[in-house]
């Protein structure tokens, strides 16, 4: 299966004829509404919220959010961010009620600290992946954008991204990254396994409501730094790293594991990555 | 770009974000649009204590629209029946009253005098056109058509 992302970065991908054929087709239509449906289950928003559209595109899934009915908690206000100028153009001859943003969400996202009740994003965490120049990397990409993220959602908001990784290893680095944001976070797979498999990453900020939570913290409590504990997995000291042997399994390793931080394309580790060759006559 | 938007948004500038002068952006040469939307009153008492009024008057003033009151509204006062009296002594926006409030009163008793002027000012006035300035940097972003340009080139990241 062809994968935009290959072809071209999503600001020129999306000129006007792909921008205009995205929107009008009713597959996609009927897919977006689908995605947007289960991602605004998964955020839960009892009353008419303030959401953020991480790469809304032409407003698909903000048309959606803005006729919500009272009943299931809308009306929505929403603003949108997207980096495609030919999507925000489609968005604006269809007349959406959101604010639309033109913006890299691998920049950062420019809004004050608790702006957003929730945000949504429907296919386009896997653009974050791509790397266009030698001056940024995919993990830096990432880790801006949900840094962003987290900061302008409030407590005990929820952010729901739909995304289609490449592979378990893509799947594995979004995640991780959101994690190291300090997000809570869940990966959700629907029909895996099959060709209509999507991928949601819930995110939560905080726990929410705090109140009488302090009183109920009694006995002993194990807190878990787990970004510590990363850390001092990832890293060798200096004597471990002289001690490995170029060539070695444990060398190939490492170089394999560096290159998957850095968003590249990495064979999937077997039985044979780095076994001796039997030895010729 | 609604107002409501202006009073959350900040400069995208890596630098400006610790800078208390990176917010609010200035809006310079703005044209300004009035787009009908139905009151959601619900929608305005969750949004309200985010505000934030200062910057919010800020930018009503540089954009040459009425001043508004000292002190921000409380969510009390967004609910209260029309029939009492006292809340149009707060009234904001002149031709506001005459446009917004004849239609709503007769559909929805609920929301106030004060509620419909917040409405008109944070959601149905836009900036069509025009620059929003960084108070830190100086960094122009441009509004096309109502769409903020937030793309930085890299070296300004």
């Amino acid at each position: 299966m062809s994968r935009p992302e290959d072809h071209l970065p999503p600001d020129l991908y999306y000129n006007d004829t792909e921008a205009h054929k995205y929107t009008t087709s009713s597959r996609i239509q009927h897919i977006q509404t689908l995605m947007t449906h289960r991602a605004l289950s998964l955020l839960a928003l009892p009353s008419p919220s303030l959401i953020l559209d991480i790469g809304c595109g032409s407003g698909l899934s903000g048309t959606l959010l803005s006729s919500l009915p009272a009943s299931s908690g809308g009306p929505h206000q929403w603003i949108g961010l997207d980096i495609s100028s030919s999507m925000l153009g489609v968005a604006l001859e269809r007349d959406v009620e959101g604010d639309l943003f033109l913006g890299d969400a691998g920049q950062g996202i420019p809004f004050r600290p608790g702006t957003f009740d929730g945000a949504l994003s429907i296919s386009a965490v896997q653009w974050l992946c791509n790397v266009e120049s030698s001056e940024e990397s995919a993990a830096g990409r990432l880790a801006r954008f949900f840094a962003g993220l987290f900061a302008c959602l409030r407590r005990g908001g929820r952010a729901v991204c739909q995304f289609y990784p490449r592979d378990r290893g893509q799947r594995e680095m979004v995640a991780g990254a959101a994690v190291r944001a300090g997000f809570g976070a869940g990966l959700l797979i629907d029909d895996e396994g099959t060709k209509s498999e999507k991928t949601y990453l819930v995110l939560s900020v905080g726990g929410g409501d705090i109140t009488g939570v302090v009183s109920g913290l009694e006995g002993e409590v194990e807190v878990e730094d787990q970004r510590r504990r990363a850390k001092e997995r990832g890293k060798m000291s200096g004597r471990e790293k002289a001690e490995m042997v170029k060539g070695s399994k444990a060398w190939i390793m490492r170089k394999k594991q560096q290159m998957e931080r850095k968003g590249k394309v990495v064979k999937p580790t077997s039985k044979y990555t780095g076994r001796k060759r039997r030895i010729q006559f | 770009m609604k107002l409501l938007t202006l009073n959350f948004v900040t400069c995208a500038r890596k630098s400006c974000k610790t800078l208390p002068a990176a917010f609010p952006l200035h809006p310079r040469d703005a044209e300004l649009e009035i787009v009908e939307m139905e009151l959601n009153p619900k929608f305005l008492v969750n949004i309200l204590p985010r505000v934030e009024w200062q910057a919010l008057r800020t930018v009503c003033q540089e954009l040459g629209l009425p001043t508004l009151p000292d002190i921000m509204p409380v969510q009390q006062d967004l609910l209260q029946p029309p029939s009492l009296p006292g809340r149009e002594s707060e009234s904001q926006e002149g031709e506001a009253e005459g446009e917004g409030g004849s239609e709503e009163e007769d559909a929805l008793q609920k929301p106030s005098q004060t509620a419909q002027d917040l409405h008109r000012v944070l959601l149905e006035t836009t900036i069509a056109n025009g620059k929003l300035v960084c108070g830190a940097c100086g960094h122009e972003y441009a509004v096309k058509e109502g769409i903020a340009n937030f793309l930085l080139p890299s070296h300004m990241v």
